[in-house]
């Protein structure tokens, strides 16, 4: 009874601050989406943890619980993998960025030493 | 001008602002009439500003991105100013202007012209892992590119138009990825290249880092990345 009230508040917890920093705009919706959803699967899990024992026993697995482990660690490992992609996305873009920016200040410096040779010819 | 052809020199620098005002001015002494880009890498010393008093433009990136970074920016400057030819040269010094003519020379009849270090002239030579990663890399990138490759990691690389072109929208900025997947990309979609042999000299500054330990993981980074390069579109 102690480990369904212990997981059952986590669940509760994570789900407030997920709210929360959706609430607060601090999280993309894509990703709050993702994780309401993982939450409002694992959260009837947590109360019922025998809930899954039928399903582990059919693929050979010891209890619900194991399965719903290792399904959680298969998923965390996904969402890495998937970060990790997001975030090599990302380096290119700034990349790009970083080096739109060099371009630019280049060609305004070029302009600048232009300008002021023919204002020092002109003088 | 080099032989008729609007030339831009591509300087890659990461707080180079011990050497960069020698090698500019040699560069500008050496090939008078040539445009010199120094691709300043987030330095933190004064490169920028030492660069551009030596007579050098000057593009100067707000973080430090890599050799593969800063070259794509120059490769995207050349594109942007129409320049016929593009040759990158060492920050430090150990790259000798005096053979860019040479290497101009050779793009009449490919795109490609890398200077070459182990080819003949001048005594550079390294031992150990390092040495076979060389020679691995040399003895790959050599069929793949229909032509014989002993210097694959030389930063001494003169480009015309069309790879310009390719380098301006494609270049990688990982570790590597600028010398040997470069190679591996040139090779494959069927552009001409070409080694020329040139002396190396002594960097004028900086040193170079000698430990077997580095020279291991050199050899295993250069197998990754030649692998990784291989099968990759």
């Amino acid at each position: 009874m102690k480990l369904t009230l212990v997981t059952g508040l986590t669940g509760l917890l994570l789900l407030g601050t997920i709210v929360e920093l959706l609430r607060r705009r601090q999280l993309r919706e894509k990703y709050g989406m993702l994780w309401l959803a993982v939450l409002i699967i694992v959260i009837p899990l947590s109360l019922f943890p025998r809930l899954l024992d039928n399903v582990a026993e059919t693929l050979g697995v010891a209890s619900g619980v194991s399965l719903v482990l290792f399904l959680g660690i298969v998923f965390l490992l996904l969402v890495c993998v998937h970060l990790s992609w997001e975030v090599s996305a990302l380096e290119e873009e700034t990349r790009t960025l970083a080096e739109d920016l060099a371009l630019l200040r280049a060609e305004i410096d070029a302009d600048r030493a232009a300008r002021d040779e023919l204002v020092s010819t002109d003088g | 001008m080099v032989n008729g052809k609007r030339t831009l020199i591509i300087i890659p620098a990461l707080n180079e602002s011990g050497s960069i005002a020698d090698v500019v001015g040699e560069v500008r002494g050496e090939l008078p009439g040539v445009d010199v880009l120094v691709v300043d890498d987030g330095s933190t010393d004064r490169t920028a500003a030492v660069a551009a008093a030596a007579g050098a433009k000057v593009a100067k990136l707000p973080y430090n991105l890599g050799v593969g970074g800063a070259m794509r920016l120059g490769y995207r400057y050349a594109r942007d100013h129409n320049y016929d030819v593009a040759i990158q040269i060492d920050a430090d010094g150990q790259h000798d202007p005096r053979y860019v003519p040479k290497l101009v020379d050779l793009l009449e009849d490919n795109d490609l012209v890398i200077g070459a270090r182990f080819a003949g002239e001048g005594d550079y030579n390294v031992r150990g892992p390092r040495r076979w990663a060389m020679v691995m890399l040399s003895a790959v990138l050599s069929r793949v590119a229909h032509t014989k490759l002993t210097d694959t990691t030389s930063g001494f690389r003169a480009a015309n138009r069309r790879v310009i072109e390719m380098f301006a929208s494609w270049y990688p900025a990982e570790y590597l990825g600028d010398t040997v997947e470069t190679l591996v990309h040139t090779a494959r979609r069927g552009y001409r290249i070409r080694q020329v042999p040139v002396a190396m000299r002594k960097r004028m500054a900086g040193t170079p880092s000698h430990s077997p330990a580095k020279a291991m993981v050199y050899l295993g980074r250069a197998f990754a990345v030649l692998t990784l390069a291989l099968i990759r579109r």
